[in-house]
């Protein structure tokens, strides 16, 4: 549908705010490098005041870098007003004008473009078709539901067939369960589309539901890039794991290596691990270890002391020492295995392809 | 660390938008040349002589007694009426926030009360002062038998002006109590004060701020006002009659701008304490929206003696509003009760009223207009856009509103006669109509550009973003986003603003010509000469248009606009 899918390139983006307190200046976005193929999906991703709407709201336009060149397909737009930017953007209020009814709201950037009332019409009816609003041209932005409201926002954006579409954390204002059904939706309408789309979060779960690409933004600095999978079972620093799912990290030393394949000391206990080839002998390591990848058995790596123990459904939630280190275990479907109780000795198990050696 | 590429950038984003820039150019060349300029035009006046630069304008000045005099008097005016107003304004507030009121008959007084001084002349109150309580007044000479009641002078005006001025404090401080959190008195009740002691200990204090703000709103209105004393102040000057004084009698045109440069700077300097301590403290105290309603009291040793001392007061304003028409209905006020339309008859036949409705009319009409999308767009680059000259736009269009009407017509005359800086550039434009439609246009922008930044503080500056992200330009934006977003507080703008100018009077009267007749001119004329028949009937068609224009924009506003009913909020500056 779109005319021609875009990629965006940042070279080098930095952005420096003052601290209306202090007036200290700091950057807001350091050094930024990333390139988004055309046609993907991918969310920026941080915890807030992490440079990632930042970012965004560089891209559209709004803001301008300090440092650096942005490309929207081969064309430099740094200097390009938000107007003139081949970009659309949905944003986290919507911001729907609420003086137009839904058909004015979508057609609004189409007149803006002087394009005749038939087409207008023609493109109006097939992207409200697409988001499901059909029927729905002359209702008042008042008159609907936050979901719908989030539906005209996107087709309002859609409509323009623009070379890269914008999210401004476009789910934060609907509830848990909206929420989820619009993530799909937006995920389907963009696959439809085929158009590129940048899509700001915090909320990681909804990163990995919908992105090809995750970029993980910490304090204005890219943190790590990557597909949910990479980033998830690889993440290359503490904060990536911390961030993205629930992880153990527990601290140790290489004691042996044999090519990728190497055993770490953690507290006394030899554990057997993968992917250790960037690491030399008796180097410091931390290994992750997700609570869902490890299970409580009668033998196993880490022998531990059960402090919690908790039935939650669908899974058993422990917490065990291993020395002086709390790991958190999530154990599915525990109706057929053993329950261990608190204060019970138990051994935290796992395989060794299912650790990560940072 | 160097912000100069984002700098960079975000001039060449500005400049790509040729209509903003040009809009910004015209803005702050029309700023700089007729508020600006016609102050600085005044300091240049009263320091530089043929001698160079010298004081010795200002040492000739404080030299006339009855300069010094000028002063004491205003300050002392200003002083008196400022508490009372703040007093009478806090009463109000409070009978109308804090108790029981028994009837809706009080209730629409209190309504009638706010509304009036609105849609009135500043000067009608003189006007039924004299009738009332003057040599031949309804009151003193047949009520209590008087003969020789001189209403003229220091407890006139004090008088004349806290009628006119309490209700713009009474409006002021109804929305700081409203906002006051109900469950902090309860608060106080609860751990054993008095209502009293919680009146005292809690809600004066807390209102204290804004009490300080209405007093200094009121004493820089009083000082700034002319037409008042001008009527009723008899022997009795203050700056502003003085400077006119000044310069249409001695002729004394550099005496006059050094006199006008000092009552500048006493406003200036009450402008200043009150914009950015009090205003700043008073807003503080308003945490948001009270969280329920409050226990109204209900004690009758309370509410009895409140609320008839408001009655009381707001009958008397009403009576002095209602003299106005019966002035011009009765053959001759004090001595014949006899009706007659001659003095309709006679502003019309004798008069030339037509021509003077005609006049203020139409260049009201010119204005008002003019205003109300000036201030718009003053507002809309204040709070939605970032650029440099910004803070010079707000601070001057600001600053108009310290500005004595009186102060700014003799800027005029100093700048404009002769052209500008006595060059002859633009001379042309003294003495015509456009140079009044300006006058109208500056002194109305302050109360525009105010109530459009507040209307427009309160829009999500996405929605605005958003247009500007699928494709529009800033005029399209102004003009298809926030525009119409703000239709309504630009309606009010455009009728505040005709009512202002058409009943304005201080800066005007220095600068018409015989070539124009204005309502409010023609007003201060016949009352001057003692002809109160045709002064009242003058004015009671004048109120009459103003109030029916109000009422039109209420109804247009009720069934095409979006929201909130406007005509008295307007007031509150």
């Amino acid at each position: 549908m779109a005319k021609e899918k875009k990629g965006v390139r940042l070279e080098h983006v930095s952005k420096i705010y003052e601290d209306p307190k202090t007036k200290k200046e700091f950057y807001a976005v350091h050094d930024t490098s990333l390139s988004i193929a055309p046609g993907s999906f991918v969310t920026l991703l941080g915890p807030s005041g992490c440079g990632k709407t930042t970012t965004l709201r560089m891209i559209a336009g709004f803001e301008s870098p300090d440092e650096g060149e942005i490309y929207l397909g081969d064309e430099a737009i740094n200097a390009l007003t938000p107007n003139k930017r081949d970009t659309a953007m949905v944003f986290q209020s919507y911001a729907l004008l609420p003086h137009y009814n839904i058909y004015d709201n979508v057609a609004y950037g189409l007149k803006l473009r002087k394009l005749d009332r038939k087409t207008i019409k023609e493109k109006v009816t097939g992207i409200l078709k697409l988001v499901g609003l059909e029927g729905m041209e002359s209702r008042m932005t008042n008159q609907l539901s936050g979901g719908q409201q989030q539906r005209v926002a996107l087709a309002r954006a859609l409509v323009l067939e623009p070379g890269v579409l914008l999210f401004d954390e476009p789910l934060s204002n609907l509830d848990a369960k909206l929420r989820v059904t619009m993530r799909t939706e937006i995920r389907r309408i963009q696959q439809e589309a085929g158009i590129t789309a940048i899509y700001v979060t915090h909320d990681q779960s909804e990163a990995m539901a919908i992105s090809d690409q995750i970029i993980i933004m910490e304090k204005g600095v890219v943190a790590q890039i990557g597909t949910p999978q990479e980033i998830y079972y690889h993440p290359k620093s503490e904060f990536v794991a911390d961030f993205i799912g629930e992880a153990n990290f527990l601290k140790g030393k290489l004691t042996a290596k044999d090519g990728t394949r190497g055993t770490v000391d953690i507290s006394g206990n030899a554990v057997p691990v993968e992917g250790v080839d960037r690491f030399a002998l008796q180097d410091d390591c931390t290994l992750v270890l997700r609570p869902e990848s490890a299970r409580l058995s009668e033998s196993g790596q880490l022998p531990c002391k059960v402090i919690l123990s908790c039935f939650m459904g669908s899974y058993q939630n422990y917490h065990v020492m291993v020395g002086d280190n709390l790991v958190k275990i999530t154990d599915f479907n525990p109706k057929n295995k053993k329950i261990y109780e608190v204060g019970d000795d138990a051994f935290v198990a796992f395989d060794a392809d299912s650790v990560h050696v940072l | 660390m160097a912000r100069t590429q984002s700098a960079e950038l975000d001039r060449k984003k500005f400049f790509a938008d040729p209509i903003m820039v040009t809009t910004i150019v015209v803005l702050i060349a029309f700023l700089t040349l007729f508020i600006l300029y016609p102050l600085a035009i005044l300091l240049v006046d009263s320091f530089v002589t043929k001698d160079g630069v010298t004081v010795d304008v200002f040492r000739r000045i404080m030299n006339m007694p009855n300069f010094r005099k000028a002063i004491t008097n205003t300050l002392k005016v200003g002083f008196l009426v400022g508490i009372a107003s703040a007093l009478i304004g806090l009463l109000f507030a409070y009978v109308e926030e804090y108790v029981q009121l028994r009837t809706r008959f009080l209730g629409g007084l209190f309504k009638m009360v706010s509304m009036l001084p609105v849609v009135s002349p500043p000067f009608v109150l003189s006007l039924s002062m004299i009738m009332l309580f003057g040599k031949a007044g309804i009151i003193t000479r047949y009520l209590l038998h008087i003969y020789d009641n001189s209403v003229y002078g220091f407890w006139g005006i004090a008088i004349v002006q806290t009628m006119t001025f309490f209700p713009v404090c009474y409006m002021m401080l109804k929305g700081l109590l409203k906002n006051i959190d109900p469950s902090l008195e309860e608060a106080a009740r609860d751990m054993g004060a008095s209502r009293f002691k919680v009146f005292t200990t809690v809600t004066l204090p807390l209102v204290l701020p804004g009490l300080g703000n209405a007093f200094l709103v009121t004493f820089i209105e009083s000082i700034a006002d002319f037409a008042n004393p001008m009527i009723i102040g008899g022997s009795y000057d203050t700056l502003a009659t003085t400077i006119y004084l000044q310069i249409t009698g001695a002729y004394d045109k550099e005496g006059a701008a050094a006199m006008a440069v000092v009552l500048l700077c006493i406003t200036l300097a009450m402008f200043i304490v009150q914009k950015y301590y009090l205003e700043a403290k008073s807003t503080a105290t308003l945490s948001g929206k009270a969280s329920r309603g409050r226990m109204l009291i209900t004690d009758k040793s309370v509410t009895r003696p409140l609320t008839v001392m408001c009655a009381a007061l707001s009958l008397f304003v009403i009576l002095m509003y209602v003299c106005v028409p019966f002035g011009a209905l009765f053959r001759t006020w004090g001595y014949d009760f006899h009706l007659t339309t001659k003095w309709f008859v006679q502003v019309f036949k004798r008069y030339k009223g037509l021509k003077a409705f005609r006049d203020s009319f139409v260049l009201s009409l010119i204005a008002s207009p003019i205003t109300a999308l000036l201030s718009m767009i003053i507002s809309y680059l204040v709070v939605k856009r970032r650029f440099k000259a910004k803070g010079f736009i707000e601070a001057v269009s600001m600053l108009a509103m310290a500005v004595p009407g009186t102060v700014l017509g003799i800027g005029y005359i100093r700048g404009f006669s002769g052209g500008v800086f006595h060059t002859g550039f633009l001379q042309q434009l003294y003495g015509t109509g456009a140079i009044l439609i300006i006058v109208f246009i500056v002194r109305s922008l302050p109360t525009g550009t105010r109530s459009g930044i507040s209307a427009l503080r309160q829009i999500d500056k996405s929605i605005e973003e958003s247009a500007y992200d699928m494709g529009a330009d800033s005029f399209k934006v102004f003009m298809t986003v926030t525009l119409p977003l703000i239709k309504d507080s630009f309606l009010s703008g455009l009728v505040t603003a005709f009512v202002r100018s058409i009943t304005a009077i201080s800066a005007i009267i220095l600068l018409v010509t015989p070539q124009f007749l204005l309502i409010t001119v023609q007003i201060n004329e016949f009352a001057e000469k003692g002809a109160y028949g045709i002064a009242c009937a003058f004015a009671t068609i004048l109120i009459a248009i103003t109030y029916g224009s109000v009422l039109l924009m209420n109804l247009f506003i009720k069934y095409f606009g979006t929201s909130r009913k406007i005509g008295v909020t307007e007031n509150e500056s």
